[in-house]
């Protein structure tokens, strides 16, 4: 025993034997940087837009409807109640943005919360949660989305001192409440997979409690994944919102989100199109950048899963 | 004190009577393991050998009492004199670590890739002993330098994929350890090993196990891993203990046909090349739908009408009580041990040249 310690630590300056065992780390792709540049660029533009020298998006500033972009020292032009298009979209960035995060943290910590159980306890309990989440994802989810904003606003003119949340909060309830069993279903599928491995058995045989198994053991597993995901709804729920302002059941105005300004901008759409073609282009740009980070943690998850 | 440990000595660490484990599955009823018996004693190691699908890491896990949910065990398995079988989950999560613990076969899958080493040492110390951050790394360190790694405060940062097998596993031994259980399980240990290494953490398991006055079984399908490292071998077929004795004993005299065979088909070194290996015909039966009669009987050679209607019971040798087979018409014939098995008890000399060990 002693001869081969004292052989091992003799032979392991020689061989770098970490060299060949980890993975070679990649660079990230030039798709990678410049996705992670605009999501910092927007993200920016949202946390800081009021500090910023932007005029309100909410008052018309402009001399005249549809100012074309550039004029006036708009650069983006004025939509057509003349507000400043610029400061609308970064504002309405920040609606869009907040709402689809805020859903999707609630979708990610409720789901996720529901998929692990779901997907450890393989019981009469984690098989009624799972054909909830069957359920829930059956109903198509704007609908879904519609019927839980109508119902949480209330009727305003039936009910007009009734108690109601902020029209934000009920926005990212709705989607987050869609988020639910998508996030759900991914983190149970993944931790019935991981909850098979040996390591789970070697921490039982152990001692650990289901608790200490499923959080410290299957949970950082299981992660990347939920991270996929939650990128991706991210990008889903922004669209979402789009769909909702379509339909009339967004922010109230005159609140701008990308959603908002796209509708805004239809009727708008052959006389002056930049107003419609903003917020597209940076819906676009986003759920583009957060689909593109999105694949790249997949890969690199799977490449570490299939190297096991 | 000195009374009691007299006592300890003088009763079973471990009893197992008429283990028989089943699971469900959509075949049938799978009879992994079909009554076993056995007392383990402190300080002592049983072999259990046993091709694929014996039983033999089944009965482990079973003893443990780590089944899936579609297992049921029936039978009696006393540890240090309490009754363990059908023990609720809480009261086994007090054994499992501080009293029994198991090193598996695969120290890749057995750990869990994206924890630090330093975690998943410490983290039973934290469940089981009320210890402190500063306390638990203390240990972690000293159990890693006891498992023989070399610089243990750099290995406790890195993450199992930054080490060798033979490094994994000393890890996976120094993580069984850690709560100080008194009875070890070692499920082929060193199967997923490069040759080189399983000696050297064969024999850590064996200086561990005296350190710590530890009692092992150690399962394997190699009757070389345990000839001269355990002190009883039970020789498992389809879910049975067929023969089991002392291990000199049974390398002095094995008289199960299915042992033997097992021993012929270990290649000799002073074969001449390209001999044919010895190996057993047939495949092992189908634990859904056993035969009738001795499991063995249809790969036998020397099987006769009786094996095939009549099981036999196991009866103990006549001139050694602790022998015992279950065999109708045992063989009788010394087998010159192969290389790798040396009847005065020295571990094999496998792979011990220290210029091939450099990798684990």
């Amino acid at each position: 025993m002693t001869l081969s310690t004292a052989t091992e630590a003799a032979v392991a300056p020689a061989v770098p034997e970490d060299a060949d065992e980890v993975a070679p780390k990649k660079r990230l792709p030039i798709g990678a940087w410049l996705s992670i540049a605009w999501l910092v660029l927007v993200v920016f533009l949202a946390l800081f837009a009021d500090l910023l020298p932007l005029h309100d998006p909410n008052v018309s500033v402009a001399s005249k409807a549809e100012l074309a972009p550039g004029e006036e020292g708009l650069w983006l032009g004025a939509d057509g109640s003349s507000r400043d298009m610029l400061s609308r979209t970064i504002y309405g960035g920040r609606n869009s943005l907040g709402i689809a995060v805020g859903a999707v943290t609630i979708g990610f910590v409720i789901g996720g919360l529901l998929g692990l159980f779901s997907g450890y306890f393989r019981n009469w309990i984690g098989k009624s949660l799972a054909a909830l989440f069957d359920i829930l994802l059956a109903i198509p989810a704007l609908v879904l989305a519609l019927s839980l904003v109508s119902v949480l606003k209330g009727d305003p003119v039936q009910a007009p001192d009734a108690f109601r949340l902020p029209t934000i909060l009920i926005l990212i309830l709705a989607l987050g409440v869609v988020s639910i069993p998508l996030l759900a279903r991914i983190t149970r599928g993944n931790t019935m997979a991981w909850a098979q491995r040996e390591f789970v058995t070697a921490a039982r045989a152990q001692g650990a409690t289901n608790g200490r198994i499923l959080f410290r053991e299957i949970l950082p597993n299981v992660l990347p994944a939920m991270a996929y995901i939650a990128l991706l709804g991210v990008a889903i729920a922004v669209v979402a919102e789009g769909g909702l302002a379509i339909l009339g059941a967004s922010l109230d105005p005159p609140a701008a989100t990308w959603g908002i300004m796209i509708n805004d901008g239809k009727s708008a759409m052959e006389d002056a199109p930049f107003i419609m073609f903003t917020p597209i282009v940076a819906t676009f740009l986003t759920v583009m950048a957060l689909n593109y980070l999105g694949d790249l943690i997949r890969d690199r998850f799977d490449v570490r899963e299939s190297a096991l | 004190m000195s009374e009691n440990q007299t006592d300890h000595a003088n009763q079973p660490v471990l009893e197992v009577r008429d283990l028989v484990t089943q699971f469900s599955s959509e075949r049938g009823t799978v009879n992994a393991v079909r009554g076993v018996s056995f007392d383990l004693y402190r300080g002592r190691t049983l072999g259990v050998v046993g091709e694929s699908g014996s039983g033999k890491s089944v009965l482990s896990r079973s003893v443990m009492g780590l089944m899936p949910g579609n297992a049921t065990r029936t039978g009696s398995v006393r540890f240090e004199g309490s009754e363990v079988l059908n023990a609720s989950p809480k009261v086994m999560r007090s054994y499992w670590g501080q009293k029994m613990s198991m090193v598996f076969q695969d120290p890749m899958t057995a750990l869990n890739p994206v924890l630090r080493i330093e975690r998943q040492i410490t983290e039973s110390l934290h469940e089981h002993i009320d210890m402190s951050k500063a306390q638990a790394k203390d240990t972690a360190l000293a159990l890693l330098t006891s498992v023989g790694i070399p610089e243990p405060a750099r290995r406790m940062r890195q993450y199992p994929h930054e080490m060798s097998g033979g490094m994994r596993q000393r890890i996976m031994i120094a993580i069984a350890l850690a709560c100080g259980p008194r009875m070890l399980f070692a499920d082929e240990p060193t199967t997923a090993l490069d040759v080189t290494v399983q000696a050297q953490i064969l024999d850590l398991l064996q200086s561990m196990q005296r350190d710590r006055e530890m009692s092992m079984i150690l399962v394997t399908h190699d009757l070389g891993v345990v000839a001269g490292r355990a002190d009883d071998i039970a020789v498992m077929y389809a879910g049975r203990i067929v023969e089991k004795a002392p291990a000199e004993r049974l390398f002095a005299g094995m008289r199960h046909p299915y042992t033997q065979a097992l021993m012929r088909s270990i290649p000799k070194l002073e074969m001449p090349s390209h001999t044919r290996l010895d190996a057993i015909a047939g495949r092992p039966p189908d634990l859904v739908n056993l035969p009738e009669g001795c499991s063995f009987a249809p790969r036998c050679p020397n099987a006769q009408e009786k094996c095939l209607v009549d099981d036999p019971a196991l009866t103990a040798d006549d001139d050694h009580a602790d022998h015992v087979f279950a065999c109708h018409f045992p063989v009788n014939e010394v087998v010159v041990a192969a290389p790798g098995i040396r009847v005065d008890g020295q571990p094999p000399r496998i792979a011990h040249d220290p210029s091939l060990g450099g990798s684990a």
